[in-house]
């Protein structure tokens, strides 16, 4: 049928239907997804270099692209840590409620953000189950920095659980067992055998909570007081930029977050490439 | 019951423990790691959950039903019906379409295309609706033209609309395209040369044969429709009654100082999350194996 068309475009196939498919495929992804997303980089080259540069390295933004960053960052940090222990005894250990606890594990996914917002805030704010329990000593949560890990942290977390659950799933026990023959102890099982041969999955945990922390925005504007240079993220930034119809600042801040983010990616796949080689060998 | 004298029954755990000693942590290990994990999901999963309801129905049930059958209540629930009636099946055609394209044909570009559909994944849900705001918005790239000829997108439903297919664009292709990849396509090769028509092969081979991987995709793709907020959001303009989904309208109560409120409106939001997981795990524990993509977010 291509043959026909004299377009070598498919090998060729009796199954019908592929030119209306694909056709209908990426018409709508142009339509929706492509065009949209080259709006914005249209956008933004037109600031130029220079007014691009200036635009993002007002004080305001560079505090706001800071907070997010390094917030998500340690986010993702905490998420990789409980994150594993989760995993871990979800697929190790048997106890009442386990499969309990592995369905809410995905709640953050199906919860609507601005519901999670203000549920963490409440319960973090000073008169809050936790929030009270904190004051007297001194511990603000909600409208802090500390509010907007806690956010991240909730909205991130099964994002490293469920890569790591069937790796972790997957894992022989033999390989175990012949570690323990050759005179491991558990702890070195572990920690020189088995973690290893997670660090792929980890990564890609960490790298898909971190990517969703840094643009999230309905879970943490209402816990982070949003104090510009002190708890503003860079996409409530976008928006506050919207608001003034400064499509210009709000178009730059967006392209510096997507560029970043693609670099920050883009080390973790050259990282996983390199452990991938490192294990083949 | 006999050993209802161990505290918690915490037998359980060791049930296999000389069996499997050589695989597994020491006992005291695993209690504490077992408490490290139900402490850190209650704190931090279970609690907002639970205290969204409470926060619901602190200030009685009365308050509560006026909450959410007040007109900007209820307006808000049926635009948010509305958005999500219109991009969840715009998106499932897309999936249909773009997994046939993907999993029964051979191209060039097909793993390229692929990634593509995943791209809204990885934009930030502000950007997502920054991007239709550069195109439709008044200084955007057709912000005059469509001003001339007096259509509204942004600040208006078609803006959200838009905005929440590109948000949720992925969900259903993603479930379908591992699966139909991994099915072939024997069973449609087979019906065609049965003397099958093309568009009978898919209703009656095809599509029976990935319905339950559809309907994963699917409730995952309106449990985002619904609760999208930070895309919404930016395309909104927050028109009370008019332009609030209700994600949106949460937002505007809490402002408000209006908490009990928010907190009825973000019940209904809770409940849909809720029976989203319910019928999302029933679907992996009864169709695990016809659900190829189910571990993969």
């Amino acid at each position: 049928m291509a043959g026909a068309r004299g377009l070598a475009l498919k090998q060729p196939s009796v199954i019908p239907g592929f030119g209306l498919a694909l056709g209908f495929t990426l018409t709508y992804l142009s339509l929706i997804v492509l065009i949209p997303l080259a709006a914005l980089i249209l956008y933004a080259s037109s600031l130029g270099f220079s007014g691009f540069w200036q635009l993002v390295t007002e004080p305001r933004t560079l505090a706001a692209l800071r907070v997010s960053f390094v917030i998500s960052f340690i986010a993702a940090v905490i998420n990789v840590i409980f994150g594993l222990i989760v995993a871990w005894v979800l697929i190790r250990y048997r106890f009442p409620g386990r499969r309990f606890l592995d369905a809410i594990v995905d709640l953050p996914f199906a919860l609507p953000t601005a519901v999670a917002g203000i549920a963490l805030t409440a319960i973090y704010a000073p008169n809050g189950w936790i929030g009270g329990l904190l004051d007297p000593w001194g511990i603000k949560v909600a409208y802090t920095p500390l509010g907007i890990g806690v956010a991240l942290v909730f909205i991130g977390l099964p994002f490293v659980v469920r890569t790591v659950q069937p790796v972790l799933e997957d894992f022989e026990r033999e390989v175990e067992e012949a570690a323990v023959s050759l005179g491991a102890t558990r702890r070195q099982t572990v920690f020189r055998v088995m973690l290893p041969a997670l660090l792929p999955a980890i990564l890609t945990g960490f790298a898909l909570a971190f990517a969703r922390a840094v643009g999230e925005y309905g879970s943490v504007i209402f816990i982070a007081g949003n104090i510009p240079y002190v708890s503003e993220i860079a996409p409530l930034l976008i928006v506050i930029k919207l608001e003034e119809f400064n499509y210009g600042g709000a178009t730059a801040i967006a392209a510096a977050m997507l560029l970043i983010a693609f670099l920050i990616i883009l080390v973790i796949n050259l990282i996983q490439a390199w452990q991938r080689r490192r294990f083949s060998q | 019951m006999s050993d209802l004298s161990l505290p918690l029954g915490l037998d359980f755990i060791g049930a296999n423990d000389r069996a499997r000693s050589v695989t597994t942590e020491r006992r005291r290990v695993r209690i504490a790691l077992i408490a490290i994990a139900v402490i850190f999901l209650s704190l931090f999963i279970l609690l907002p959950l639970i205290s969204v309801f409470i926060e619901a129905f602190r200030a009685g049930l009365n308050t509560y039903w006026v909450a959410i059958t007040e007109p900007d209540a209820l307006a808000a629930v049926r635009l948010t019906l509305l958005v999500a009636a219109i991009a969840v099946p715009a998106n499932v055609i897309f999936g249909i379409a773009a997994s046939w394209a993907i999993a029964k044909f051979e191209f060039p570009g097909k793993s390229f295309l692929n990634t593509l559909i995943d791209l809204p994944f990885s934009v930030s849900p502000v950007i997502s609706g920054l991007v239709f705001v550069l195109l439709f918005g008044l200084q955007g790239y057709f912000g005059h033209w469509l001003r001339d000829h007096d259509i509204q997108i942004i600040f208006a439903v078609p803006g959200i609309v838009l905005a929440t297919i590109f948000v949720t664009f992925p969900f259903v292709a993603r479930e379908l395209v591992p699966l139909m990849q991994e099915q072939g396509t024997q069973d449609e090769e087979a019906a065609l040369s049965l003397g099958a028509s093309g568009f009978q092969t898919f209703w009656r081979i095809t599509l029976p044969n990935v319905k339950w991987a559809l309907l994963y995709g699917v409730i995952l793709c309106n449990a985002r429709a619904m609760g999208e907020f930070g895309a919404v959001s930016v395309v909104s303009g927050h028109i009370r009654g008019k332009t609030n989904t209700m994600p949106l309208h949460v937002e505007v109560l809490y402002n408000d100082y209006n908490s009990a409120a928010a907190f009825a409106v973000a019940s209904l939001l809770a409940l849909l999350a809720l029976v989203t997981l319910a019928v999302k795990i029933a679907l992996e524990w009864r169709y695990a194996d016809q659900i190829a993509g189910s571990n993969r977010h």
